[in-house]
């Protein structure tokens, strides 16, 4: 079941004396072996993101002894990250997370040969940059992105080892083995932004993304031995709260746009187009939706002004910090709308904008009038009116 | 017929938290239409208006995609698991911040 790649096969690699008490618990191991350690020696991998799910699967990689490893990511390291980036250390802040991780990784395993690529990901440099890998990982966390990794990797038919997380709750596969699906066989199409939760519902236990990051670690390690089952045509699904796996089977869809039949899809398109984001750009926030800024609802306040203050956040973020209002989160907006008062002037707030732009377009629609959106969220207010609210 | 309907993490805030509801029906449609019945702002996130399942919600009777079988008229037998597997995308950061944000590549 090995993957079909012309590396692994040619490529004249032996193992130092270093390398061989390094990695002599897989030598040991029948599974692996010398034949199996040099096809790891020569495999070449791209992780797409650093982040949650690229920490474990860097690290794993790494110490494995993946001979090439290549590293994607534009972003730099904020000292939210370090509650689930394991690769990162608090002295990395500020820094680019591609390079922060190369030299993590480079200091586990001097080797092996890392290539850090400081560059968002687009439909322009996608080819190219998977053209010199065997193996995808896709660690990223959108679905522009998503959609991306996966057109590309059916195009040069290259595997690509997914996962996914949300909250508490993981999704792992390999899609675009030979003969197996791809990720628009599972979903044809991406969710139109705002009807999936995602910020409201946002966040994420630090331990998931190891977990489901270390599956793909070793799905990729798999493809790369040719050992076992690879996880293809199944959909690994993990519970953390329940502690729970389990598996739905996944079929080649003979209707997908990318690998079926009847195929549409034959390059890359532009996937913030696809996935709604564009059309989103000129949202609700100015459309419709008065807008009041921070600095101006403090100085109608500070006149004494009673203006009435809606929270639509969820319940933990109101502990967090909060603006004295009264709390309803926007999932329960619709049941609750009778405990407000459509006579007086409100204020909606949420943390950026966004929720509340959206509760603000239910309210219109059962019959509010005197809306003000608060610009920015409680992080504005954070930033405009007092400096010693948290921001999170 | 008595079926478990799994609720997935993203969708347990409009089912009062519930991870799984029990509930009679013959077909997974029924289960379905039961559900956003009992739980009515669910009904939105699976269903488009006109009553067809949302093209990016998986659903599953045990471990098959109901797309390979008979779709919403797949029948259920007693003890059958209904599964809804919305996608997600979280992976590095748990969600776009802001929606102009959202419009980066994040990788």
């Amino acid at each position: 079941m090995a993957i079909p790649t012309d590396t692994l096969q040619q490529q004249e690699v032996k193992l130092s004396r270093e390398e061989i008490q390094r990695y002599s618990r897989h030598l040991i191991m029948p599974e692996v072996g010398m034949e199996g350690q040099l096809k790891l020696k020569r495999a070449r991998v791209l992780t797409i993101g650093t982040g949650g799910l690229g920490a474990p699967l860097g690290l794993y990689l790494a110490a494995a002894g993946v001979g090439h490893l290549g590293l994607v990511d534009f972003d730099v390291v904020d000292s939210s990250n370090l509650q689930r980036q394991v690769t990162f250390t608090t002295a990395d802040v500020g820094k680019p997370k591609s390079e922060a991780a190369k030299a993590r990784l480079s200091a586990l395993n001097p080797a092996i040969d890392i290539v850090s690529y400081e560059t968002r990901l687009t439909s322009e440099n996608a080819l190219e940059l998977f053209r010199d890998y065997d193996i995808i990982v896709d660690g990223t966390d959108n679905f522009p992105t998503r959609f991306l990794v996966n057109d590309a990797s059916v195009l040069l038919g290259k595997p690509n080892v997914y996962g996914s997380i949300f909250r508490f709750e993981g999704q792992a596969t390999v899609f675009g083995y030979p003969g197996g699906p791809c990720y628009r066989c599972l979903y044809p199409e991406p969710p139109p932004p705002g009807l999936v939760p995602s910020c409201a519902e946002g966040g994420v236990l630090g331990v998931l993304p190891g977990i489901v990051g270390s599956i793909q670690a070793m799905e990729t390690i798999k493809l790369i031995l040719g050992a076992g089952e690879p996880l293809v045509g199944r959909l690994l699904l993990f519970d953390a709260l329940a502690m729970r796996f389990r598996e739905l089977k996944l079929k080649r869809s003979p209707d997908c746009p990318m690998c079926g039949e009847h195929r549409t899809i034959t390059k890359l398109i532009d996937y913030e187009e696809f996935c709604g984001i564009r059309g989103e750009e000129a949202p609700a926030m100015t459309d419709g939706i008065p807008e009041i800024t921070a600095t101006e609802l403090k100085r109608r306040q500070d006149r004494g002004e009673k203006l009435f203050i809606l929270d639509v956040r969820e319940p933990h973020e109101y502990q967090i910090c909060n603006l004295n209002g009264k709390l309803i989160p926007l999932g329960e907006l619709p049941r609750r709308v009778n405990e407000l008062d459509s006579s007086v002037e409100m204020v909606v707030h949420c943390r950026s904008g966004k929720r509340s732009a959206d509760a603000i377009h239910f309210l219109q629609t059962a019959g509010f009038k005197k809306l003000w959106n608060l610009k920015g969220g409680v992080l504005a207010w954070a930033d405009e009116v007092d400096p010693r609210m948290p921001k999170y | 017929m008595a079926v478990k309907v799994m609720i997935p993490t993203p969708l347990r805030q409009f089912t009062g938290k519930q991870s799984s509801i029990e509930c009679g029906a013959a077909t997974v449609g029924e289960a379905l239409g039961s559900l956003t019945d009992t739980f009515s702002d669910l009904r939105k996130h699976l269903f488009t208006d006109d009553g067809k399942i949302r093209s990016f919600v998986n659903v599953y009777l045990n471990d098959e995609d109901i797309r390979f079988l008979d779709k919403e008229n797949t029948r259920t037998k007693d003890g059958d698991t209904i599964s809804i597997v919305p996608s997600i995308a979280g992976g590095s950061e748990p969600c776009p911040k802001t929606v102009s944000e959202s419009k980066r590549f994040k990788v």
